[in-house]
């Protein structure tokens, strides 16, 4: 019933909205020095993924992409975890996330 | 008496024998100083050969074309016509048995005379060199019996030569005995003081010898060249049948196929009986005469017969004037005098020298083609019987008087065998054999005594001489006297003297006589050649002996000279005997003649002389004259210690001649010093400067040098060295090119893969497009 009146919006505008995001994500990391924000930049392009997932999924009415939002969403959990004890072990050692200072491993 | 004949290989068997048990066990078999033993043994197969010898007499009166014995095949190369087929046949034919005879007959005496004399030699050796007891004997020991293998070797080596079936076994013969006389003439190569002559002496007969033996093979590669065989039978057989046909018909027969016109249907045995067959026919029904106009083919060159056995027979001559010691190859044989007395007998007076005769006699046949080589041989013979004797008046060495007179004896031999009188040539041979062998061995006996003189007056402590005085005790101006003190061998040398001479009736008159008697029939000059030759013997001679014999002692030794023992002077008596009775083998008178007969049996152009009793008085007078010359100058008044032999009185004539002619300083001077110089320029200029300067040193090892260098500067370090460490190089710097992509900014990794992902991306949508 809901899908008969409510209007919904096209497919085509999720996925450019996805695609907007993603591409703001990717910019982000590309251009951000700070360790912290990269990971928001990481986590905005895994969003974008994840609302590609949803909008497709309700397009072809097949639940395998919410379910795979799921899987998403705990790796991206996890990736932060780690990523975070990560960044925390580096501050103690060069008192500094600015990622430029980070590059002995130079040739 | 076939089964005699084939006993022929023990003549060569026993001196070889004789020769390897002295070669091996001489020194054992000598247990103490005067020991005897090897010149006993070697004696004794002297001796046996001369047995053999003498059976192969006795079985060539009963059958007398004689055999040939084969041993076995040397060598057999090529084929068809131009077969070298040298099988080692032993020829028993009255000629070769006649030589057999004679130098197995003197050589035995010669051996048995060496026995003591070289006793003698070596004590004389070894107290020159004053050697202690045990030295001395260790010495007599290796001297005596390495003297008698040589000389046994020699026997041996000689009887190879007369017995051979073929001109190459000859050959080997010829050769065999020039070694033999190299090893005898420097027998004494080490004496102190005098060792270095008697090498050089030894020397200068070899090479001499050597230019003969040129000659010699030539000869007889010429002679295969036309006849495509060198056995003596085949060889006479096609070029007797070459007279009348062409070569290529000749060629292909052999010795028995060939019989002559008048046909012996019977043979006494079948085997090949050539030169019986041969010698039955007379010279004059042998064919036609004159210049055979057969072609040869030689090589490139086709020669007529005449021409082609001319060739032949004068370089064979060649050889002849090398073994035989004639012009111009003679000047070996007066310095072979330093060699033993005993060798100088054998050797170089009765049957080495002989070689060239008997050589000669041999060919015949081939120089009945080519009368032209005759009359060159007779001349060659008369005139070294000329210039011999003419030297010979000159000389003051007893040995080397008796070495002129041996040349030129030679010289009426070849004189003799040019001439066509081979009989007369052999019977000179034979009988100067008898005669020369005793002249030398009575001389060996007169310088014995002299030594023995020299040593007694030396001992005697009022004579005043020292002994180490230089003291030749071969001069005959410091003989004198000597019938007194050693009468035997006075009167065995006198009896060769006069048999030399040429005094009837001894052997050497009628053997001279006959050569003389065919030289007044065939050539005139070479007659006058030889009698004047004939008168300075008789003189020389007579010199000789009244100088050495009569007047009175001239000097110590010979006044205390003493005679030779019995082992030395029984085989002089012997030889004395010989001489006497050896005209008897072949009186020119009619029923005589034997040896003349025995040999027309081999010698197909041997013709039986007769006999002209005006030549016989001419000879015989000029020798009483010649005689009685000497007399007046060395007898009458015989020369006291002090005086000057009366023949200086002629001055530079009699420099002349005593320096022989000045012969070996011509061949000096035109042959030996250019030759030096040349093999001096040779070795210093082109082998030293040249070759090893220059061409060595300077140019290959300088490129070799040089061209190391190129490998190792510009193309080790330039080329491999660079394309080396060049791809090192490209390695590091595109390494370093790469590495700068590590730079270790996240942020560039993060565009990295970006860049990458777009990139896939854009490759995909365009294809899907």
């Amino acid at each position: 019933m809901l899908n008969e009146i409510a209007f919904l919006a096209p497919t085509s505008w999720y996925i450019i909205l996805s695609a907007i995001l993603f591409a703001l994500g990717v910019a982000g990391v590309l251009i951000r020095r700070n360790a912290i924000l990269i990971f928001m930049s990481v986590e905005l392009m895994l969003n974008a993924a994840n609302l590609a997932f949803v909008a497709f999924a309700r397009t072809f009415m097949d639940l395998g992409g919410q379910v795979f939002v799921f899987f998403v969403m705990t790796v991206a959990a996890a990736e932060v975890a780690v990523g975070l004890a990560l960044i925390v072990s580096i501050f103690r050692t060069k008192q500094s996330i600015d990622i430029d200072d980070l590059h002995q491993m130079q040739g | 008496m076939e089964a005699l004949f084939s006993l022929i290989p023990l003549i060569l068997m026993f001196p070889f024998a004789g020769m390897l048990i002295n070669l091996f066990f001489g020194r054992r078999l000598m247990v103490h100083r005067d020991s005897v033993t090897p010149g006993v043994l070697a004696s004794l197969m002297a001796g046996a050969s001369f047995v053999i010898a003498v059976l192969m007499f006795i079985g060539l009166l009963a059958s007398p074309e004689g055999a040939s014995v084969p041993l076995f095949t040397w060598m057999s190369l090529g084929s068809g016509s131009f077969l070298l087929d040298i099988p080692w046949k032993m020829k028993v034919d009255t000629l070769s048995v006649v030589m057999m005879l004679v130098v197995t007959g003197v050589g035995t005496l010669i051996h048995i005379y060496a026995i003591g004399y070289m006793h003698g030699d070596i004590d004389e050796q070894i107290n020159k060199r004053g050697l202690d007891e045990a030295a001395a004997f260790d010495f007599k020991r290796r001297r005596y019996s390495r003297f008698f293998t040589f000389f046994n070797l020699f026997l041996g080596s000689m009887l190879i030569l007369v017995t051979g079936d073929n001109f190459l076994m000859m050959f080997v013969g010829w050769e065999l005995v020039g070694l033999c006389s190299y090893l005898l003439i420097g027998f004494w190569f080490d004496d102190p003081g005098k060792g270095i002559l008697n090498s050089s002496a030894g020397r200068k007969a070899f090479v001499t010898n050597r230019v003969g033996d040129f000659g010699m093979l030539i000869a007889i590669m010429l002679i295969f060249w036309s006849f495509g065989t060198l056995q003596f039978d085949d060889v006479f057989a096609r070029a007797e049948c070459m007279k009348t046909e062409p070569q290529a018909v000749c060629l292909t027969r052999s010795a028995e196929e060939i019989t002559p016109a008048g046909g012996e249907g019977e043979e006494g045995e079948g085997h090949s009986a050539l030169s019986g067959v041969l010698a039955r026919l007379k010279p004059s029904e042998g064919g036609p005469e004159g210049p055979f106009a057969t072609l040869i083919q030689i090589g490139p060159f086709a020669l007529t017969l005449t021409v082609v056995a001319t060739l032949i027979t004068l370089f064979l001559l060649l050889g002849a004037t090398g073994k035989s010691a004639q012009i111009p190859l003679f000047v070996w044989l007066p310095d072979a005098m330093a060699g033993p007395t005993p060798v100088s007998a054998l050797i170089h007076a009765a049957t080495m020298v002989t070689a060239g005769i008997y050589m000669i006699t041999r060919s015949n046949e081939l120089f009945a083609i080519a009368p032209v080589s005759g009359t060159v041989v007779a001349v060659v013979g008369g005139l070294t019987g000329f210039v011999a004797a003419t030297i010979a008046v000159a000389q003051f060495d007893i040995k080397r008087v008796l070495a002129y007179s041996t040349i030129s004896q030679l010289g009426f031999m070849i004189a003799a065998v040019g001439l066509g009188g081979y009989i007369a040539g052999i019977f000179h041979l034979a009988t100067h054999a008898f005669f020369k062998a005793l002249l030398f061995l009575g001389s060996g006996s007169v310088i014995h005594g002299m030594e023995h003189g020299h040593h007694h007056a030396s001992h005697e402590p009022d004579t005043g001489h020292s002994h180490d005085h230089e003291f030749d005790p071969q001069d005959m101006r410091h003989m004198g006297g000597l019938a007194r003190r050693m009468p035997i061998t006075t009167t065995v040398y006198i009896i060769g003297a006069l048999a030399l001479a040429g005094i009837p009736p001894l052997a050497g008159f009628w053997s001279k006589d006959e050569i003389l008697l065919d030289a007044s029939t065939n050539n005139f000059l070479v007659y006058i050649l030889l009698t004047i030759a004939a008168f300075f013997t008789a003189f020389y001679m007579g010199r000789q002996v009244f100088m050495v014999f009569f007047g009175k002692g001239r000097s110590e030794a010979a006044r205390h000279a003493g005679e030779s023992t019995p082992v030395m002077t029984v085989p002089l008596i012997i030889l004395a005997v010989l001489s006497v009775l050896g005209g008897l083998m072949n009186l020119p008178f009619e029923g005589a003649h034997q040896l003349g007969k025995w040999l027309e049996e081999s010698v197909r152009f041997a013709h039986i002389a007769g006999f002209n009793p005006s030549v016989a008085a001419i000879s015989t007078a000029l020798a009483l004259i010649a005689i009685g010359l000497s007399w007046l100058v060395y007898g009458r008044k015989p020369l006291g210690e002090e005086d000057r032999d009366p023949l200086y009185g002629a001055g530079p004539v009699f420099t002349f001649l005593n320096r022989k002619w000045y012969w070996d300083e011509l061949y000096e001077t035109v042959f030996i010093r250019p030759y030096m110089r040349l093999g001096k320029w040779l070795a210093d200029t082109v082998d030293w400067r040249f070759l090893h300067d220059f061409v060595h040193d300077s140019i290959l090892a300088e490129a070799f040098k040089g061209w190391g260098l190129i490998l190792s500067k510009p193309v080790e370090a330039g080329v491999i060295d660079r394309a080396v460490n060049g791809v090192a190089q490209i390695i590091d710097g595109s390494s370093r090119g790469l590495r700068r992509t590590q730079t270790g900014y996240v942020r560039n990794y993060a565009l990295a893969i970006g860049a990458g992902v777009i990139a896939i991306l854009l490759f995909i949508i365009l294809r899907l497009l």
